[in-house]
């Protein structure tokens, strides 16, 4: 019933989609500058019914429905209620109605909120998203169905993972979506500005408060899904350069790079055509992220079940967007003259956008670079972390002073009446940096480099911020957002430098010493919890500088439905420091093998991407709050 | 007089370096390589049997004096270069390791010529 | 200069969209082909028994060699045995097996209860010598010949095809 009711409303989304472009187009040639109400209404029942579609699978997942394929591979009747509801979007099928429901909301919230906009504008736009809708809608209801029947219904569910039943883990797909598929509306707004030729400032005002949104968001996704990998993953790493993670990473170079153009565009009218290809590329690069994860073409720990169909059919979706993002802009480019001052803001946020596409090419060529060579010559290669670091890090030093030096620069002509500022900031960075070398221990010539450029981003901006408030002139959203940057870079930085990783293969009763730590593996207990079994192992670490002693209990779990082995690390975070530890059994012996981390500053990362976010959300606030 | 400060701090930081040993990482090492038999686990946080014999082997190499990368090498001759995370700089991979440098290059130049352009028009 | 442009940008999209057409269809999973055509590298095997240790000459002796990774507390290795005990009565194929990370007492047991096929026996006990040989899974074979060239490797069990286009290439 459910799932007749389900297909039901898909079918009728696709019907209204078509029903919207339909009254669209009367509206193009109609006269006047107002959209007809009818448009309006479809709109919002639009968003209306896809909701309810939605509700709908959470609906079916709830009650444990397992006449639907979808509830029945993914779910258990003994699943707890709040993961029974985040598995509706944890799986394939799932997360594309997902994918869906932010187009369509995100269609009429914009049709909505730019009323004062030309009409021809609003009109294009809605239609391009309506034909991503209806692709979308299309894959779903052929290939991908979350409402697909399995005759006869299963007693139970497989389960989900245990690994994937974790809060984190079950925000991350939302706050992910708002922000990559929330790029879908700039992308149809660019299209329908080439096609009706509008190109002057007020473009960007339709379209700044979506990039900033997506932006944050993006921003928290990736977050959430770092904290995830940190917490459940159990190696006490937040960032792998796996191909998914990438796939997160390469859109938000795109909308950073988005939003600094905008502001050039805005204030000085200049670049138009590179925020277009900016707003076109975001979600292309959306697009493309999810062709490699789901088509089964890259070999990941987080991909999804992969099944080549899919494949073929995301990747003609995308090959159309990105052949007809081409054809169009290629029709409609017109070299525009124009004067910029090489001493100037315009300047460097050319400067921004170029480092971010270095980035964003690096990383793309880094994940795809391995399909290619396989692809053309047989021959599997890997690209992991030694790749990324080495070529990305050396350029994130010149970025960094580039940063500070950035925003307060002068529009159309700056005078460098703060290069006094700058050496002495420089002082203060090279002085605290030879502090932790002298106090704790020295590090490598890069290492060097990055603290000290972020330490000296951290105090221009901060010294920018005090300066400008005094002046009451203060752009606090940049403020922030740039400061916790430099931010962090620096904790990462002291993270990676000051972390002590030790793997050692301990039996019951042993103790093991290194540094000014002992670490006793004390006791090992059985324990039965509903649907698992646990063997918890405590270790006793003990600060033989300053006899503090913690006590972390990692476990190796052994879960039933479905039959899986997983390692709960034992955290303790605090303040300066996170003690991270992981046991695992080793075959055939009574060894156990554990991995004791001492991780500085790891709740300060967290922080400081959660600043960075802020900033971006409290620019929109004042945004929001200047209309 | 700051230009002079700077300096000294620079080079004061920078000492430091010389104390710092070419002292091989065997754990940055274990992080490298990939574990075969795992899904995307690096051998050093995964303790499946392999990743434990390749510990092992690792250890005899570093006391037979070879260094990282021939470590790498070795690996990479009896398992493929799946196995290395770090991809060997050879005629496959170089277009990997240089193109990235290319495209900053390339960037640079288009900004160079796009200013020089915008400051004639000015 | 625009066409060029334009060209290019074209071309790269092309190239890189019928990239990934390929690859769709391609899916290869991971295997040590690269080992193949080439020699075994310097053999150093204990013997099981006895503190003499296998070096590569040994095996020059013969026609063929079919080195087998193996050990008790494997299940596949038991299902793959009786095709090894087949492939034992061949006269142009000697077989080394080589008892991977196991107990002297489990190892001479399994080989009672289910015979012993190998002509040669060995033991690498902390399993460094399997590195040597590319080997990542118990259990593993890999057929080599006179020249000690590497003919073909097998990951797994050996199964009833396997054992079959052995017996094609010996004889």
């Amino acid at each position: 019933m459910l799932s007749n009711f389900g297909n039901l409303l898909l079918s009728l989304n696709i019907l209204l989609s078509l029903t919207i472009i339909y009254f669209s187009c009367k509206c193009l040639k109609a006269s006047g500058n107002l959209i007809s109400r009818n448009i309006y209404q479809i709109s919002s029942i639009q968003s209306t019914l896809i909701i309810i579609c939605f509700f709908t699978l959470i609906a079916a997942f709830i009650v444990s429905d397992f006449s639907l394929i979808t509830v029945y591979q993914n779910s258990h009747t003994l699943k707890p209620i709040f993961y029974k509801i985040a598995g509706t979007w944890g799986n394939h099928e799932g997360s594309l109605l997902l994918w869906v429901i932010i187009l369509t909301i995100f269609s009429f919230l914009f049709l909505v909120y730019n009323k004062e906009h030309p009409k021809n504008f609003r009109i294009f736009t809605l239609i391009v998203q309506n034909f991503l809708i209806i692709g979308f809608l299309i894959f779903i209801l052929f290939n991908s169905n979350p409402f697909s029947i399995l005759s006869p219904i299963p007693k139970e569910g497989l389960g989900l993972n245990p690994i994937l039943q974790d809060p984190a883990l079950a925000i991350h797909p939302p706050l992910l979506y708002l922000g990559f598929v929330g790029s879908s509306i700039y992308f149809s707004a660019a299209i329908a500005s080439l096609i009706t030729n509008y190109s002057s400032k007020s473009f960007v005002y339709s379209i700044k408060n979506w990039v900033l949104i997506s932006w944050c968001f993006q921003t928290l996704g990736i977050l959430v899904g770092s904290i995830w990998a940190y917490y459940e993953l159990g190696w006490g790493g937040f960032w792998f350069w796996d191909p998914v993670e990438n796939a997160s990473l390469l859109p938000w170079f795109a909308m950073t790079a988005l939003f600094h153009s905008l502001v050039v565009f805005e204030k000085r009218n200049l670049f138009y055509y590179w925020v277009i290809i900016l707003c076109l590329l975001t979600f292309i690069l959306s697009v493309t992220g999810t062709f490699l994860v789901r088509s089964g073409i890259l070999n990941s720990v987080h991909t999804f079940a992969s099944d080549p169909s899919r494949g073929v059919y995301i990747l003609l979706f995308l090959s159309l967007m990105i052949f007809g993002s081409i054809f169009l802009l290629f029709k409609k480019y017109k070299k525009a003259n124009y004067n910029i001052n090489p001493n100037s803001k315009e300047t460097f946020i050319l400067v921004n956008n170029w480092f971010m596409m270095f980035y964003l090419i690096t990383i793309l060529l880094g994940t795809i670079y391995p399909i290619f060579t396989d692809a053309l010559t047989n021959n599997k290669i890997s690209v992991g972390p030694p790749f990324y670091n080495t070529v990305i890090l050396p350029i994130v030093v010149i970025f960094l002073f580039c940063m500070a030096i950035g925003p307060r620069a002068k529009w159309i002509k700056n005078s460098f009446e703060n290069i006094k500022f700058y050496l002495l900031a420089l002082i203060v960075s090279l002085s605290i940096n030879f502090l932790i070398n002298f106090l704790f221990n020295s590090y490598s010539a890069l290492s060097n480099l990055i603290i000290i450029s972020a330490l000296f981003l951290i105090i221009s901006s901060l010294f920018d911020g005090f300066k400008s408030f005094r002046k009451n002139k203060i752009n606090l959203a940049q403020i922030i957002s740039h400061a916790s940057f430099g931010f962090l870079v620096l904790f990462i930085g002291l993270n990676h430098i000051f972390s002590i990783e030790k793997d050692y293969n301990i039996k019951l009763g042993e103790t093991k010493n290194f540094d000014n730590y002992t670490i006793k593996l004390e006791n090992i207990e059985l324990e039965n919890f509903s649907n698992y079994k646990a063997i918890i192992g405590k270790l006793i670490i003990s600060n033989t500088k300053n006899e503090e002693k913690k006590i972390l209990k990692p476990e190796i779990r052994i879960y039933e439905n479905p039959q899986t082995l997983t390692y709960e690390a034992s955290i303790k975070t605090s303040i300066l420091k996170d003690y991270y530890l992981t046991m695992s059994n080793i075959d055939r012996s009574e060894y156990y093998n554990i991995k004791f981390q001492k991780k500085p500053l790891m709740i300060w990362i967290w922080i400081s991407v959660i600043m960075i976010a802020f900033g971006g959300f409290l620019r929109l606030f004042t945004n929001a709050k200047n209309n | 007089m700051k230009f002079k400060l700077i300096l000294i701090l620079f080079i004061l930081n920078f000492s430091f370096l010389y104390g710092s040993e070419n002292k091989i990482d065997q754990n940055l090492i274990h992080k490298n390589l990939r574990c075969l038999v795992c899904q995307g686990q690096s051998i050093a946080d995964s303790n499946s049997d392999f990743a434990q014999t390749i510990k092992l082997v690792v250890k005899d190499l570093i006391n037979d004096g070879k260094t990282e990368e021939e470590i790498y090498s070795f690996l990479a001759e009896k398992y493929g270069e799946w196995i290395v995370f770090k991809p060997q700089l050879n005629k496959h991979n170089f277009m990997l390791w240089f193109l990235p440098y290319l495209v900053l290059i390339f960037g640079g130049l288009i900004i160079f010529f796009l200013l020089k352009k915008g400051k004639r028009n000015a | 200069m625009q066409k060029i442009i334009k060209i290019t940008i074209l071309g790269i999209f092309f190239f890189i969209i019928g990239v990934f057409f390929i690859s769709l269809n391609k899916n290869t999973d991971y295997n040590t082909e690269s080992l193949i055509g080439k020699k075994i590298p310097k053999v150093s095997l204990e013997y099981f028994n006895e503190n003499k240790f296998y070096r590569e000459e040994d095996f020059k002796k013969n026609n063929y060699t079919l080195i087998n990774f193996w050990a008790s507390w494997c299940a596949p290795c038991r299902e793959e045995h009786p095709l090894l005990i087949e492939l034992s009565k061949e006269k142009n194929l000697k077989l080394l097996g080589v008892n991977f990370k196991d107990k002297k007492e489990h190892a001479r047991t399994f080989l009672q209860d289910l015979g012993n096929p190998y002509d040669f026996l060995a033991r690498d006990n902390l399993g460094k010598q399997s590195v040597s040989f590319g080997i990542y899974g118990i259990p593993e074979s890999i057929l080599i010949n006179k020249d000690l060239l590497i003919l073909k490797k097998f990951v797994g069990p050996l199964s009833f095809e396997d054992m079959k286009s052995i017996k094609v290439i010996i004889n």
